[in-house]
Formats: structure tokens, sequence, C-alpha cells
């Protein structure tokens, strides 16, 4: 019997693992110490590691990640949190304009292995809190950014994360936090199998190809199940990692099934679905393609806070298993 | 060859402090007519008329102390220790300069000799210093971070979350602004509320002073107490340096926001390499044939790294997308 874990528990582990075996890693957020971190994800860590490597910030986001960039061209691994993903608009300069481009500007003599973890995704009941801003990065080069879906990705991609010598935008789905699954812990950071722009074909199929991250990963997988029932095999492929893309394994895919649906809880416009969609259509993929290719995404409009308003602004399973089906008699 | 960490006070490192301001003087100005015969790109930013400021802060550092610098950097650079060849390598777009011709002048950096690099963004050094300094406290390396900004920073959102982090957690780093009164064309008593910028410290729970920037000896008594300070972990403190820079803001600045009476005041008054010569001669340290070799010296160390930069091999496009990741 394997063992399982929630999302927030492996994450926590990582992070532990982390403190534990690499004296260069600390940890620098917002109420991340005593208060456990907004989701407690940090929960007892500062009592197991002390102030000096679990560092509780004053709410200030531009130095969080601005401290992140001097300590980890320093020498440093740091592990930096804006507590929600929307925060990081305050702290768009150290990510945008210094993390990313240090190594490049600085004619490749520096690193900056840091990791910025933020909660991202819906749930949280309005347009400031529950923003996935996730295409803003994955379009800045000498950024990374990882959305994992599952306890064992995100256990095994954040160790990942702060073995990569570049930034990396770590972003954690807030809805997942309470979710299990089969969880494995590490012995040993290096001892993670997961590597860093490896998408992940999660479930097999012949009839249609569901690439998305994050929730929409599980979401995807649900749908896959009704449609089964329904006599349509689906693939699911979790990209994981939306910068750097792993285009060729959603090319894969396309080419075993003929058709390709994306999916991701972001708005549709000038998101990560367009880039996924470019890059099947401008190889032979598009040879094998049956049928048009189709985006279920994020509605166009900030987060609504009624409920039903922000279902209905995110893509549910109903939305996916329909969209699969019309794309199956298109 | 370091200039960096020479004492103005000491009469036998007078000509070597002196040779450090001259030096970042003619850098300054062979630049200005590299540019002007068209062999540079895009813009730059003078530091004409501040070189006390990079001097007397750097030489107040230890072997291995870190800066952070700012879009106006090559004065702070050179005062560090950075190799003159080197820099203009980099502004000639060539492929043995500092960022392999991927930087230019707002980026030259040598984070291995401490210099963590020039910024195009104002005050955008200002966390990135912060950082350094836990990083050196958490590595226990007793060294201290001095991080050059300018007065047009300290309006910036960075400046104050920078200053206050510094301070709640008693960091090793020596706020320097380089007050050379004005932000691009705005001036700053027209920009910056509460009179100074030293006024700022005591918010921050930090000592604050006003020093005269183009006394370098100033500069350098005011910044080794502060290094000191910082180094003692009793953490930051925030100098202002009012100095003034003679050339415009960039090479578009077509100077309309200040009269020539005003730079002609400073330049003939106030000038920090005529104000330590003074001071050299009137302690009888150095004569008028030993300031002239200094002059002379700093100008055929320029005039080499200029040539030997010129020949250099220009910067590769090959390897560009592969320069993005490490």
């Amino acid at each position: 019997m394997p063992e399982t874990s929630s999302y927030a528990k492996a994450v926590g582990a990582a992070l532990r693992l982390l403190l534990t075996e690499d004296p260069r890693v600390f940890l620098a957020g917002e109420d991340i110490g005593i208060y456990g971190g907004a989701f407690g994800i940090t929960d007892g860590l500062v009592q197991e590691f002390g102030e000096d490597r679990v560092r509780d910030t004053p709410i200030s986001e531009e130095v969080i990640v601005g401290l992140g960039v001097g300590a980890a061209i320093t020498g440093l691994r740091p592990v930096v949190e804006v507590q929600f993903f929307d925060f990081i608009v305050n702290a768009m300069d150290p990510l945008v304009n210094q993390a990313a481009k240090l190594h490049f500007m600085y004619g490749g003599h520096v690193d900056v292995p840091m990791v910025v973890r933020a909660a991202g995704g819906g749930g949280t009941g309005a347009a400031q809190h529950s923003q996935s801003l996730e295409a803003w990065f994955a379009h800045v080069p000498g950024l990374k950014v990882v959305l994992p879906a599952t306890p064992q990705d995100a256990h095994d991609l954040l160790l990942a994360s702060v073995l990569d010598p570049n930034p990396v935008v770590f972003v954690e789905h807030k809805l997942l936090y309470k979710t299990e699954g089969p969880f494995e812990s590490r012995a040993r950071i290096a001892d993670t199998p997961a590597r860093i722009g490896e998408a992940k074909v999660v479930r097999h199929g012949t009839d249609l190809t569901i690439a998305a991250y994050s929730i929409m990963t599980v979401k995807a997988l649900e749908a896959a199940k009704r449609l089964a029932d329904a006599g349509i095999d689906a693939e699911v492929v979790d990209l994981r990692t939306v910068r750097p893309l792993d285009i060729e394994t959603v090319r894969g895919s396309v080419r075993k099934t003929g058709r390709l649906l994306v999916g991701h809880e972001a708005p549709t416009a000038v998101g990560v679905g367009a880039e996924v969609v470019a890059g099947v259509v401008e190889s032979d993929a598009l040879d094998y393609l049956l049928a048009p290719v189709r985006r279920v995404c994020g509605r166009d409009n900030p987060m609504p806070y009624a409920k039903e308003l922000e279902r209905a602004t995110i893509p549910q399973v109903d939305d996916i298993e329909r969209s699969a089906k019309e794309l199956m008699n298109a | 060859m370091s200039m960096a960490r020479m004492d103005p006070t000491d009469a036998a490192q007078a000509a070597d402090v002196l040779k450090g301001m001259w030096s970042i003087r003619i850098f300054e100005e062979a630049v200005e007519e590299l540019f002007s015969r068209g062999l540079l790109h895009g813009t730059m930013h003078l530091t004409i008329g501040q070189e006390a400021v990079a001097v007397g802060v750097c030489d107040a550092l230890d072997e291995g102390d870190f800066i952070t610098s700012t879009h106006r950097g090559h004065g702070h650079a050179l005062a560090h220790g950075a190799d003159p060849e080197r820099m203009l390598a980099e502004l000639l777009m060539k492929d043995t300069g500092y960022c392999r011709g991927r930087g230019g002048s707002m980026h030259i950096a040598d984070v291995d000799s401490g210099n963590l690099g020039a910024n195009g963004i104002v005050a955008g050094s200002m966390t990135i210093a912060t950082g350094a300094a836990l990083s050196q406290r958490l590595q226990e390396t007793g060294k201290v971070v001095a991080c050059f900004f300018g007065d047009g920073a300290a309006n910036e959102g960075a400046f104050h979350e920078a200053l206050n982090l510094a301070s709640i957690w008693s960091l090793p780093v020596v706020f320097a602004c380089e007050n050379n009164q004005y932000g691009m064309s705005m001036a700053q008593e027209k920009s910056t509320a509460g009179g100074s910028v030293a006024n700022r410290a005591s918010a921050y729970g930090m000592p604050g002073v006003q020093v005269d920037g183009n006394d370098v000896v100033a500069v350098f008594e005011h910044s080794k107490e502060a290094v000191e300070r910082a180094r003692s972990g009793e953490g930051p403190s925030l100098l202002e340096f009012v100095t003034y820079r003679y050339r415009g803001h960039s090479k578009s600045d077509r100077n309309l926001y200040r009269t020539q009476q005003e730079i002609d005041e400073w330049r003939t008054t106030k000038d920090p390499l005529m104000l330590y010569e003074q001071r050299l001669r009137s302690l009888a340290w150095l004569g008028d044939g030993d300031i002239a070799a200094v002059q002379a010296a700093a100008r055929e160390r320029i005039r080499a790294a200029v040539a030997a930069a010129y020949k250099a091999p220009p910067a590769l496009v090959d390897d560009l997308e592969g320069a993005t990741y490490a």
C-alpha cells in the first residue's frame, strides 16, 4: 500500500528536506513563521530551523523577491514566498528586470538560483486573490515557470526547482492544497526524479489529447473518466512546466490521437494554450489533426466574487467533457 | 589593478586616491569621445563631477566587500577595482567585455570581485543589495555591501522596502545616495518631500547624514564609519552625498532645466578633483609636478585600455539563445 499525502503536506515536506540538507537554502515570506503561512505550508518549520532560515518578512513583496535575487547571486539558494500569486505584481521589477536577466546581461558570469513560490488560481472569492498569471512569466526569457498538479509532482518539482541554477516561478494551486494523492518522500534532494521542462502523459488514450496543467490536469482526468464511459478514449498530458514548454510530448500525443484540446484556468486570450496550439500546428503534427484544435480556458473577465460566477469563469469538468465530445464529432 | 581601498587621509596613499579620481574623469571623457565618433551604441550616463563619491565610498570598503551600482555606474565600477580595458571592451561591443557585449554601459558587473552590477532600473539594486547583505549575515562572511543609488531612487518603493527590511534585520549594508541634484530633469527639491534624503533615515531607525559629496575625505570618513557600523552588526546607515553632474542625464539631454551659470559654478568652485588637489598642495603632500604626473599616469592607463579594447574581437551572435539560461 503506497503512502498518500496532501498537496500541501508534500510541499511542506520538500521545504523541510531542502532546509535539512542544503545549508544554502533559506525561506522568506509573509507570515511563514509562527503563523505557518497563509495556507499552513510552512507550519512548524520555524520551530525546527529557527528564524534565520525561516524568515518572517514585513508585507513588502518587492524586497522579498529582491532579497532573493541578492542572496542567490552571492551563494545562497533562497526560496521566497509571495503569499497570493496576485501580489507578485508588486514584485515585477526584481523578478522580470533583475532575476530573469542577470545571467544573460552579466555575460553568463552569474547564476540566479532562486525559487519564488506563490499560491495561484481561483477559489478565494474575487479578483485580486484568485488570478492565474503564469502566462506573464512564461513570456519572459530567463524565467522558468512550474505548476504542479499532484502532491508527488509538487514535492519532486519543488526539489528540482531549487536544484535549477535559474530563477523559477513555482505556482501552487490553492484549491489543490487539500487534495490527497499517492506520495513517496525523497531521502535526498538529488533523488528527485522530476526534471523541469518535462511534460508527462498522465493518462494514455487514442481518441484525443487533452493538454493541461495544475488543477486543470485534475479536471481533465475526471473528464477523461466520464468520456471513457461514453466510449471516448482521451489521452491527458500534464504540461507541469509552461516555460520551458515540452511541446514535443504534446506533438507526439497529437500524432497518435489526431485531436487536441488545451485547458487552463487562466484567461484564454494570449495564454499558454495559444502557445501550445501554435507549437503543434507549426510542426508536422498538424498533418495528423482530424479536427480543429480547441481551447477550454478561462473566460476573459476578471475573477468575480459570487461562487456561481467564479464557476462560470473557470473551465469545469463538464466544459471539458462537452468540448471533447464536440471535438470528436467535428 | 585595483584602485580601491586607499585612504585619502594618508599622505603615502594620496597620489593613488587622486589617480583613482582622475582615472574616472578621463575614462568618462574617453567614453564621451568614442560616443561622439559613433563607436558606441545606445546611450550612456556620464558621472563627470561625481568622482569623489565613488572613490570615497569604495576606499572605505575592504577587499571582497560588495557594491551595487546604478545606471550611472562607470565610476563605481572603476573605484571598486574594475579593469578599464574590460569595461571599454563592453562599451565597444566586444566579446572580451565584462558582459560579452550583452550588458553594455548599464550592466557592468564582476560578481567575483564584489561588483554585483550596475542597474538600468532606478532603485532596482536596492533590494538586491539588501539580499546580498542578508547573504553575508547568513554565511557569516563578515563582508559589507555598499549600495549606490541616486536621489531619484529615494522616491521609489524599493528604497522604502529595502531600508525598512535592512533596519529591522540589522543587515550589513551602507545605503550611499549620490545626490547629484536632478532625477533626470526633476530637481531634487521639487521631487523629494522632507527636505533631504538623509532625513528619511530616522523613519527607518538608522543614522542618516548629509555629506559634501565633492570632498573625497568627507565621503571616505563618513563611509568608513558606516562600514564599520555595518560590519560590527549594528545595521545599516543612510549617507546622502551632495554632488553634481556636469553633463546631461544622458546623451539626449539638452539641459533645459538648469542654467549654464549653475553648471559653471560647480565646475569652477566645487570640483572634487580640484578640491582634493588643493588639499594635497596645502598639506604639502603633493606638489604641482606630482599632480601633473598623477594626471599623466591616469591618462596613460585609460589610453592603453582604449587601444587594447578597440582591437579586441567583437561580441558573438552564435550562442545568444543558449546564453539566456544557466
